[in-house]
């Protein structure tokens, strides 16, 4: 599933990101969302950007970015 | 001992590196680009304990890979001769994120010490850092200091000389915590701090004796492994290695992945009393960033915030101008007392005291916006108010964040396009600082006034309203043709990091406001005060030299000049082109000068307004020729100080011009629309 369609307070295992900027997906990677990293859904209520937390740091992430992290709930 | 320390800064972007590094050095600095890219590099010079150090401020950066051009300039310098030792700037408070880099730069194998910057907030937050167990861990210095309150100074630069050489390291003690790390073949963890996996420890050292071969003078093997095993295109290229097949060998994942695993293992060790303000952060998140709350919470705080600046700063900016009359009077009195020259009483009075003073009015409600746009930073919020925005603001191709500075606007454009620097993106900060003047600041506010009580009689506040809206319209529109231009809203992609929320702390939001204070002083000193002096003679001297009658004047022949641009507008008078002119300088302007142009001394009052009415209606000024005026005024170029702001902030006066143009040109045109239909529709 894409981390857009993830639900308020569950925790995900990313599986791929694959952004068309390698720029953005390079320093999402130096924040650590890495494959096989975990991220935390705080508030995906609206339709657009959502906030989510990794590696110990909250983060607020436009639906560019959540719709192409795939994730698998854990 | 070296002639020179040659020392490089360091760190995550916001983490107070540039703070740091002007503490150190003062305004004594060099600004240059590094060699072929457009990345700014700073130098400056220090002096302690009879060693001279030189300082070189590097781009603010996450890590130290090969993708942007700021992190390769980075790590060519770094590698280089350039740098003898490195200061690892960190923000204490978000110890997790700024880690990363830390072991990337530990792994280049240069001396580096840690400077752990906004230890303040950390204890605001209820929460100790272990600096007796941190150094441990990473193997070297780690000295607390505080850019903002100059506090360790000394002794990072202490630290500084004495691991010039690297070798005064600190010994590195590990503890295994992680079942998966707790035998090694490799006994690693007494040279490096940063120890990965045994597969991939088999994989470093088998290349790096394939390296020892190629090349025996590389200083750092272990890290040209490392590199090798990431794939980092620029270091294959640069060193390339024979008979092995890099694609096979990707481990960049794993490489990161374990480095966040040893991070997370140094957090939970060295960071005390964690978890017991997040709790807080997610409860207060739950209404501040809610589906149904987050925007009428913040455009309720946003309406406090300007009922405060527009209430209590008009209230004290009224004791602003009496004693701005005061003064006046007193200087024109002192003039005249010791019989000055005309023309030195007028320059004096009515250029440099009524120019400077009437900026310097605003001075309450500038220093109340600020201080209230301090507490919403210090306190974690402004972080958020992106998230609430994002949605409707990308539509516009701008990020969320754009929101407040074009929202500051409607106070004044000055710290509004300053605003726009909390920006990352530099199309964006372009973008909304070429239409947050749209948006109608209040030294607008008076033209308006004055125009539609003229013209408009009972309806006159409904086009005082219908301006703000027109100018809300016009950024709206100016922002979306020119996303639609550059087709921003395809790579628009918002990323911010949320910070935990902490109450504000007083000393933080005192610099920050008397930093922003200070910033418009000192424009109001220099560049408001040539201003002031230009538009004095302009409208005081004449062919003839100086002249009291302002028909004479440069002005009016300017004015006179021009009139055909602004026939087809409805403004083709040249009192009202003079008086536009004018208001270049400061917006209300445009009023007092009026009054001096039709000769009405008290233009504000009922009178005067009669006065003025049948002056302009003799000239054939009505409705729709009222209601350009007040659109031109809405659009036109902003006064002075925002055009000098908008220089410093884009560093272009190509651009700076070429936003003025801009500017002018919409205004002239929606008023050309406006004066047209409004006329139409009256015949």
């Amino acid at each position: 599933m894409l981390l857009k369609e993830g639900k308020n307070h569950h925790t995900y295992k990313v599986l791929s990101v694959k952004l068309e900027e390698t720029e953005l997906e390079k320093r999402l990677q130096a924040l650590g969302l890495t494959e096989g990293s975990l991220i935390t859904v705080l508030n995906n209520d609206k339709k657009g950007s959502m906030t989510v937390k990794f590696r110990g740091t909250r983060f607020a992430v436009g639906k560019k970015i959540a719709d192409h992290i795939h994730v698998l709930e854990v | 001992m070296k002639q020179t320390i040659n020392v490089g800064f360091i760190g995550n972007p916001n983490c107070g590196k540039t703070t740091l590094f002007n503490a150190y050095t003062g305004a004594n600095l060099k600004v240059a680009n590094w060699p072929g890219v457009t990345v700014e590099k700073k130098e400056g010079h220090t002096h302690f304990e009879g060693q001279d150090y030189k300082l070189i401020d590097l781009p603010g950066i996450y890590s130290l890979t090969s993708y942007t051009m700021e992190e390769r300039v980075s790590r060519d310098c770094i590698l280089s001769d350039e740098i003898d030792v490195i200061i690892d700037v960190v923000d204490a408070s978000s110890l997790e994120r700024n880690l990363y880099l830390t072991l990337q730069l530990i792994e280049l194998g240069k001396p580096v010490i840690l400077a752990l910057n906004m230890m303040d907030i950390v204890e605001e937050r209820g929460m100790e850092i272990d600096l007796h167990r941190l150094p441990e861990m990473l193997g070297i210095p780690v000295i607390p200091v505080s850019a903002r309150k100059r506090t360790g100074l000394s002794i990072l630069m202490h630290a500084v000389a004495h691991h010039q050489t690297g070798l005064a390291q600190s010994p590195l003690i590990h503890h295994h915590h992680t079942p998966q790390s707790v035998k090694h073949k490799h006994n690693h963890h007494a040279e490096f701090a940063m120890v990965y996996e045994d597969y991939i420890e088999d994989k470093i050292d088998a290349i790096r004796e394939h390296v020892l071969v190629t090349y025996p003078d590389f200083p750092n093997k272990r890290w040209l492994a490392i590199k090798y095993l990431e794939n980092d295109l620029d270091v294959i290229q640069k060193w390339p290695l024979k008979n092995i097949d890099f694609k096979k060998l990707n481990h960049e994942t794993d490489i990161i992945n374990q480095k966040y695993n040893f991070i997370e293992e140094i957090v939970a060790e060295t960071l005390v009393n964690k978890s017991s303000k997040e709790a807080r952060t997610d409860k207060i998140d739950q209404y501040l960033t809610g589906k149904y709350l987050g925007l009428p919470i913040f455009l309720l705080i946003m309406a406090l915030v300007f009922f405060l600046t527009f209430t209590v700063g008009d209230f004290l900016k009224g004791y602003f101008e009496i004693g701005l009359e005061y003064f006046s009077t007193f200087v024109g009195g002192l003039l005249d007392a010791i019989h000055a020259n005309d023309i030195i009483t007028s320059l004096v009075v009515d250029g440099i005291i009524a120019g400077v003073g009437g900026i310097l009015t605003f001075l309450p409600n500038i220093f109340i916006l600020f201080l209230a746009l301090a507490f919403l930073e210090d306190s974690g919020y402004m972080a958020r108010v992106a998230f609430v925005m994002d949605d409707i603001m990308s539509r516009l191709g701008l990020s969320g964040r754009a929101f407040i500075p074009l929202l500051v606007g409607f106070g004044c454009s000055v710290p509004a396009v300053m605003a726009s620097r909390a920006l990352e993106h530099p199309k964006d900060r372009l973008k909304t600082i070429l239409i947050t003047p749209f948006m109608s600041c209040s030294a607008r506010l008076p033209v308006y006034v004055l125009f539609s009580s003229m013209f408009f009689g009972k309806y006159a506040m409904l086009a005082c309203y219908s301006m703000y809206v027109l100018g809300i319209l016009v950024a709206i529109a100016v922002a979306y043709i020119l996303s639609k231009i550059d087709g921003s809203t395809a790579d628009h992609a918002l990323l911010i990091e949320l910070p935990e929320y902490k109450s504000p702390n007083p000393r933080t939001i005192a610099i920050y406001v008397w930093e922003k204070v200070k910033d418009y002083l000192n424009r109001a000193g220099t560049v408001i005060f040539l201003a002031s002096v230009v538009m004095w003679v302009i409208l005081n001297f004449g062919p003839q030299g100086y002249c009291a009658d302002i028909s004479q004047s440069f002005g009016s022949y300017i004015g006179k000049l021009i009139v055909p641009l602004f026939k087809p507008i409805g403004l083709g008078y040249w009192q009202i082109i003079v008086a536009l002119i004018a208001g270049i300088a400061a917006k209300e302007v445009v009023v007092s000068s009026c009054g001096v142009l039709f000769g009405i001394s008290n233009i504000a009052t009922a009178e005067g307004m009669n006065a003025a009415f049948s002056a302009l209606t003799a000239m054939g000024f009505g409705i729709a020729n009222a209601y350009a005026m007040m659109v031109f005024c809405l659009l036109y170029v902003p006064c002075t100080a925002t055009i000098a702001t908008i220089y410093r902030e884009v560093n272009s006066r190509k651009r700076t011009a070429a936003y003025v143009l801009f500017q002018l040109g919409v205004a002239w045109l929606v008023s050309f629309l406006f004066y047209h239909g409004i006329s139409l529709f009256l015949t």
